[in-house]
């Protein structure tokens, strides 16, 4: 069976986002005055095949885990969703 | 005996002719190692040099952790010996777990490239023992865009406890002042050591400060430690 896992990696909310401050600093200039926060993560998206939801799952937070966050500095979550065969 | 120092080439090193070049000046024989490689035979000490490894995608260093030639490093430290991960080799001895805490993106999202000031905090290691004394100032270069040291709080008590951070970013007067702090590390780090202090993760670059031509010379006291302590543990 083949999945969809879409992955959003943020970095963790005690951690301060240069990012996310710059453009927080930066949209109220372009007249967008009632900005309050902004924070800037990543998104993963990833097709994968499994026997099933929860083998997919597994690997998903498996490859999280071991790659694609960085459990020092980063959160992630994910959802893992079964796509139709193309074809 | 002559240390023989392998310096890793991972896709998107840069600073690997430099390192190779600076061991080659103070009298040590030295081998290139391509991040394929997994043989690390014969080696003294490895350097993980600096640069953008797989083009820092995903985290900086957090592709080249996973190299074939970083279990090697792995196991390589685990023995005792010497290694030195400068700039993205500091940044992926993190990812790889050698040395705790990660790297961010600098505060004020600046690459910053000039001489920094750090003080050495800590004397007893391979890497800082010979001619430095606690408290020493040594001017040498950075040249990063994600060189903001993070750690938990509870890692940097025992980072202090443990005496395992060896360089601090300070002013003139050896203080760690905030407006020395040239990317926002916690406690102004610049470099920590592991447990058993035979590895060393530094986000300066004393490869570039070794010839006078091109600036100082007072990174040849950290690259001349090493191959003192490497000779001297020979002759014991």
């Amino acid at each position: 069976m083949k999945f969809a896992a879409n992955i959003d990696v943020m970095p963790k909310q005690e951690i301060s986002d240069p990012q996310g401050q710059a453009v927080e600093r930066t949209l109220p200039g372009l007249g967008f005055d009632s900005v309050r926060e902004v924070r800037i993560g990543k998104r993963i998206e990833i097709v994968l095949e499994a026997a099933d939801q929860a083998a997919a799952e597994a690997m998903a937070v498996a490859m999280c885990d071991k790659m694609l966050a960085n459990p020092v500095i980063e959160d992630y979550e994910l959802e893992v969703i079964e796509v139709e065969n193309a074809g | 005996m002559t240390p023989t120092i392998g310096v890793v080439v991972f896709p998107g090193s840069n600073c690997d002719r430099d390192a190779d070049y600076s061991f080659d000046y103070l009298g040590a024989d030295t081998r290139f190692i391509w991040h394929l490689e997994t043989d690390l035979e014969g080696l003294d000490a490895v350097v993980l040099p600096g640069g953008f490894s797989y083009g820092d995608y995903l985290r900086t260093g957090a592709m080249a952790a996973y190299s074939p030639v970083m279990q090697s490093v792995k196991d390589f430290a685990a023995d005792g010996k010497l290694v030195i991960g400068i700039c993205n080799g500091f940044q992926i001895l993190c990812e790889a777990g050698l040395l705790p805490g990660a790297l961010r993106r600098n505060r004020g999202l600046r690459f910053r490239c000039l001489p920094v000031r750090i003080r050495v905090e800590n004397t007893e290691s391979p890497f800082t023992s010979n001619s430095m004394w606690p408290g020493q100032v040594l001017t040498i270069p950075i040249a990063h865009f994600d060189g903001n040291y993070y750690c938990t709080d509870e890692d940097l008590e025992e980072l202090l406890a443990d005496r395992r951070i060896a360089f601090r970013y300070c002013d003139v007067h050896g203080e760690p002042a905030d407006e020395a702090n040239p990317n926002g590390s916690v406690w102004n780090i610049a470099g920590i050591l592991n447990e058993g202090r035979n590895v060393l993760g530094m986000m300066p670059h004393p490869e570039r400060a070794v010839d006078p031509v091109v600036g100082g010379t007072d990174g040849r006291l950290i690259l001349s430690s090493m191959l003192t302590s490497l000779v001297g543990s020979e002759t014991e």
